[in-house]
């Protein structure tokens, strides 16, 4: 076994910074990435959705107005 | 019966095919970036040795190796892309690339980030402006410029093209990262695993690097497919198809 305890697991061999830094930052950046990804996919739904119903509701008053 | 094989062929290039194709696919990619993550760590932390040189830190390297890979893999995918969308003409190709772009920057910044988390303990530096590191910079200038460029121009045809004419010629800066090590006289470590010669490095450390390795390929398939389905959608919305899938989604969204 590498590591004696949890607290010298964390401690990294006194690189705790250097190697968590790393891990943590990238792990970040991956969340915020699906965050972002997410998102981004339910806004465009909305908009189009949005969208195609007032271009619906458009065309339907041009048929009343004929 | 040739005509109906070559046909299933090339249905995925449709954007209509895609759409439901890459929403089926994604969720599977997603998981096996979660499998191979969990494995890559465990070996990175549990079975691979403390390093004789190093100690403890060089566990930096089962995610900065994995994403200077990947940000240059991404890169040439792009460029890919982009020459596909030139020359054919094919509409989905420059929404692939689009949707590669912000991977690949993500993945730049993070062999940029982890390499200078790395260097301070091993070289005395966060960052040096050597061949290696300057380019690797370059390429994250790259991303965000074909970014930047395809959101700033308003017409899609055009923004494509320019965009792809960017990817094309950034794409001459990859091999000049991948052997920056070799035609310089850089700080920078060359390559610990080649074609050519038996990896430098022992190997579970090596398993557990692959391992990440295949983990950013997954995650990065399964990302870009989750962002290129809304481009699609945009892209497509005057189609009757897209029309449809909006009346399905709406129970869901």
């Amino acid at each position: 076994m590498i590591w004696q305890s949890w607290s010298d697991f964390w401690s990294m061999g006194g690189a705790a910074f250097f190697v968590w830094g790393s891990y943590g930052v990238t792990f970040a950046l991956i969340a915020l990435e699906l965050v972002l990804v997410l998102r981004r996919r339910k806004q465009v739904v909305h908009r189009l959705q949005r969208l195609r119903q007032a271009m619906k509701a458009s065309a339907r008053r041009k048929e009343i107005h004929q | 019966m040739e005509t109906g094989q070559r046909f299933s062929l090339f249905r995925y290039a449709a954007p209509q095919q895609f759409y439901p194709l890459a929403g089926r696919l994604a969720p599977w990619f997603a998981a096996a970036a979660v499998v191979f993550t969990l494995i890559g760590l465990y070996l990175g932390f549990f079975v691979a040795p403390t390093d004789a040189v190093q100690g403890e830190v060089y566990r930096v390297i089962f995610i900065h190796v994995p994403a200077a890979w990947m940000s240059m893999f991404v890169y040439l995918i792009m460029a890919f892309w982009s020459a596909v969308g030139i020359v054919f003409n094919t509409r989905l190709s420059a929404m692939m690339a689009q949707a590669l772009a912000p991977t690949g920057a993500m993945f730049c910044f993070v062999a940029l980030w982890t390499g200078a988390l790395w260097g301070r303990p091993t070289w005395g530096a966060y960052w040096v402006w050597d061949a290696r590191l300057t380019s690797q910079l370059l390429l994250l200038f790259l991303y965000f410029g074909f970014m930047a460029l395809t959101r700033a121009i308003e017409d899609p045809r055009r923004a494509d093209k320019a965009g792809a004419i960017l990817a094309l010629v950034g794409a001459i800066n990859v091999p000049i990262i991948y052997f920056s090590v070799k035609w310089w006289n850089t700080l920078h470590q060359g390559a610990s695993v080649s074609l050519t010669k038996a990896p430098s490095m022992a190997t579970t450390m090596l398993m557990a690097m692959l391992v990440m390795a295949l983990a950013a390929w997954a995650y990065t398939i399964a990302v870009v497919l989750w962002r290129v389905r809304p481009l699609i959608l945009e892209r497509e919305r005057h189609t009757e198809w897209v029309g449809d899938v909006l009346e399905t989604s709406e129970a869901r969204a």
